[in-house]
């Protein structure tokens, strides 16, 4: 008897690796064990310590924490634009197939902008303010694709037109100080879209932006996700955003992934504890003003990391055992995944709650 | 305004009355003198003891309100009242003397604390400006005081802010806001620049402060899902005008005005199945104040504006226990 559940349970395992190759063929990025680390004065700052993810083709895909989880580091890693004292230590990056851990910086010049292009929080300060915005954007093509000028300015007004902006004819003259907040930031997802990227990463795309824009400006990105093949990496700490686009979720806390599953999941059964409690701080309008939720404490110094796991200090269920060794990444079914020992029972199966 | 009590029998501590500020632009010989309306013709009673919230986009005039509440800027028309003064008509000293009662606590706790003065200092120095205490003993005790109040051990008086964590340092604010024991705080977006663990500390720490020292606050905020849990009421403002003033949770459960209305729509919530495939969304953007539209002031970006809307301000009305300014919203 025993022996068969156990010839079951590994006959089941088999399945379920044969499924993730099958998934495999179709992932856009893939990093797996990636380590980025800082190596300061003080000492080595483990800023992304073994971050595996794993984005399909055309999904949006969120990655949530506070800040110092090592969520934008991250994006600068595959876009290997880390600088020093930062160094990716180990682990690799495929983007479409290719490996881009390693890659020079001639090679990296073709690659970013053209497969992948990221877009970040602040327009105003990623957008070049001597030139017009419709030659910068156009500089996206003619760097990339062996177009003419006229050409390029067609498509960019082509491009801003799909990015709704009005008059995108006279607005391609338009110099970045001209444009509102929200203007500018269709502008920067006109620049990361033209080529037609693989993977397009959004660093809080929508921070700084007022609620009525954030919202115009999220449905622009779903749309766009929609109609073309981009995969969007989406850098967020906002709960309320990842609920309203992401099809996939990564909760990261102090360099590593904590919880990750799709999102209507994530949100239904969520399950580690520090996921708990960021959804828990976020004031409810069905509570009568009582007291708020919080995480005690606060991020640890990367520099001195607890001992065993890292939310150990902070997490209200933390055992003897949580302060001693760091939990792995057990397996709950329906593709999600914990780090906390609470659900190391229920790896391999699909236990639910 | 000229009721002076609220529901609940409580006095206004502060009031705007027909308040106007217009900031001046540098001139230009073609187009001539630019001004930026930032507040035009806004009345507003500040009850003691309550929350009152400020809320609406970038742009909208609630920052400049706070300021002008404090008297921090000079209102270019109307009259703001505190305790039933008007202060205006106050001098030197007695203004000196009444902006014990008034503190701010301000957004971005990197750039509010001077990073060349211990924590000590900083929240010594509204004391010994207003020359509260005769001897430095009574001050380093009373400033430990608050630093236990606020949630920092008090042995970290000889440390500098960037020694601090973004909360900490908040409640560094806090505490120095609360030393003279003043009676309205004005919090102008004071946990948008927290992570929202952060973030519920420091609510629930401005919550318990309200009630252990009946605090008055007036809230300046653009998150709606912090306004709901801290404020009692709420006024939405749109383009340096009100559009909508009444009790936090009636407002959130039937907004009347259509901004209002599109305001708490465009909150992403936390929560994947209330996610809508088609939003009801707010085109276009902020209209510029330098040139504000006539008529009423959202009605360039209002889906149910009709031709009034374009020709009549719309006044603030009374409609069922709410201030309302829109041609559309009868009782």
């Amino acid at each position: 008897m025993m022996t068969n559940l156990a010839a079951g349970r590994a006959a089941d395992r088999i399945m379920d690796m044969a499924a993730d190759t099958a998934a495999e063929a179709q992932e856009m990025l893939a990093i797996t064990d990636l380590k980025t680390h800082f190596f300061t004065q003080k000492g080595v700052v483990p800023a992304v310590d073994g971050v595996s993810i794993r984005i399909p083709e055309k999904q949006v895909m969120g990655i949530v924490g506070e800040s110092g989880c090592g969520k934008s580091v991250t994006a600068m890693s595959i876009l290997q634009l880390v600088s020093r004292p930062g160094r990716i230590v180990g682990g690799s990056i495929m983007l479409d197939g290719e490996e881009l851990v390693g890659k020079s910086v001639k090679e990296m010049r073709n690659i970013r902008g053209n497969k992948v292009s990221v877009i970040f929080q602040e327009p105003m300060t990623s957008l070049n303010p001597v030139y017009t915005v419709g030659r910068q954007v156009s500089e996206a093509i003619t760097v990339h694709r062996q177009v003419g000028k006229q050409e390029a300015r067609q498509q960019v007004v082509e491009m801003f037109k799909a990015v709704g902006i009005p008059e995108a004819e006279r607005r391609f003259n338009s110099f970045p100080h001209q444009l509102s907040g929200g203007l500018r930031q269709r502008v920067m997802i006109a620049m990361a879209m033209v080529c037609q990227p693989k993977l397009m990463i959004a660093d809080e795309p929508t921070t700084a932006l007022d609620v009525t824009i954030e919202a115009q400006i999220l449905h622009l990105m779903r749309r766009l996700e929609e109609k073309s093949n981009t995969s969007i990496m989406l850098i967020t700490h906002n709960m309320g955003v990842v609920a309203e686009i992401c099809d996939f979720v990564y909760v990261m806390y102090a360099g590593k992934v904590m919880e990750q599953a799709p999102v209507f999941e994530l949100f239904d059964h969520t399950k580690h504890p520090y996921t708990k409690g960021l959804l828990n701080s976020i004031p409810k309008p069905t509570e009568e003003k009582q007291r708020l939720y919080n995480i005690k404490g606060m991020v640890p110094n990367l520099l001195r990391l607890p001992k065993g796991c890292r939310f150990s200090p902070r997490c209200e269920y933390a055992m003897p055992e949580c302060r001693e060794r760091e939990p792995e990444l057990y397996d709950c079914g329906k593709n999600h995944k914990v780090r906390c020992f609470l659900y190391q029972k229920d790896q391999g199966g699909g236990a639910d709650e | 305004m000229n009721n002076t009590l609220n529901h609940d029998g409580a006095k206004v501590l502060a009031a705007a009355e027909n308040v106007v500020k217009e900031f001046k632009l540098s001139g230009n010989i073609r187009r001539g003198q630019m001004v930026v309306h930032a507040v035009t013709d806004v009345s507003l009673n500040i009850y003691e003891g309550e929350t009152l919230a400020m809320v609406g986009e970038s742009g909208c005039g609630k920052s400049t309100m706070g300021r002008l509440i404090l008297r921090l800027l000079e209102p270019t028309a109307g009259t703001v009242r505190f305790e039933g003064r008007d202060l205006a008509e106050l001098g030197e000293e007695e203004l000196r003397h009444l902006r014990k009662k008034m503190q701010i606590i301000f957004q971005d706790p990197y750039a509010s604390l001077n990073p060349r003065m211990t924590v000590a200092q900083i929240i010594a120095e509204p004391l010994n400006t207003h020359q509260i205490y005769g001897s430095q003993k009574e001050t380093e005790a009373r400033v430990k005081e608050l630093m236990k109040k606020v949630g920092i051990r008090p042995e970290f008086t000889n440390r500098y802010p960037h020694q601090f964590s973004g909360g900490q340092r908040q409640r560094i604010g806090i505490a120095r806001a609360l030393a003279l024991n003043p009676k309205l705080i004005v919090c102008d977006e004071p946990v948008s620049a927290l992570d929202v663990s952060i973030q519920a500390q420091i609510l629930n720490l401005l919550h318990d402060l309200q009630k252990e020292m009946g605090l008055t606050y007036l809230f300046i905020s653009h998150d709606l899902s912090v306004v709901r849990y801290i404020s009692d009421r709420i006024c939405v403002m749109f383009l340096g005008k009100i559009c909508e003033v009444g009790p936090t949770e009636e407002i959130f459960r039937a907004p009347k005005h259509p901004y209002t209305r599109f305001l708490l729509e465009a909150v992403p919530k936390p929560n994947p199945h209330l996610r809508k495939e088609q939003k009801a969304f707010l085109t276009g953007e902020m209209p510029s104040p330098v040139k504000p539209p006539a008529g009423c002031r959202f009605h360039t970006r209002c889906p149910l504006a009709v031709q009034r809307c374009s020709q009549e301000v719309p006044v603030l009305r009374n409609i069922e226990g709410r201030q309302v300014a829109c041609h559309l919203v009868t009782a």
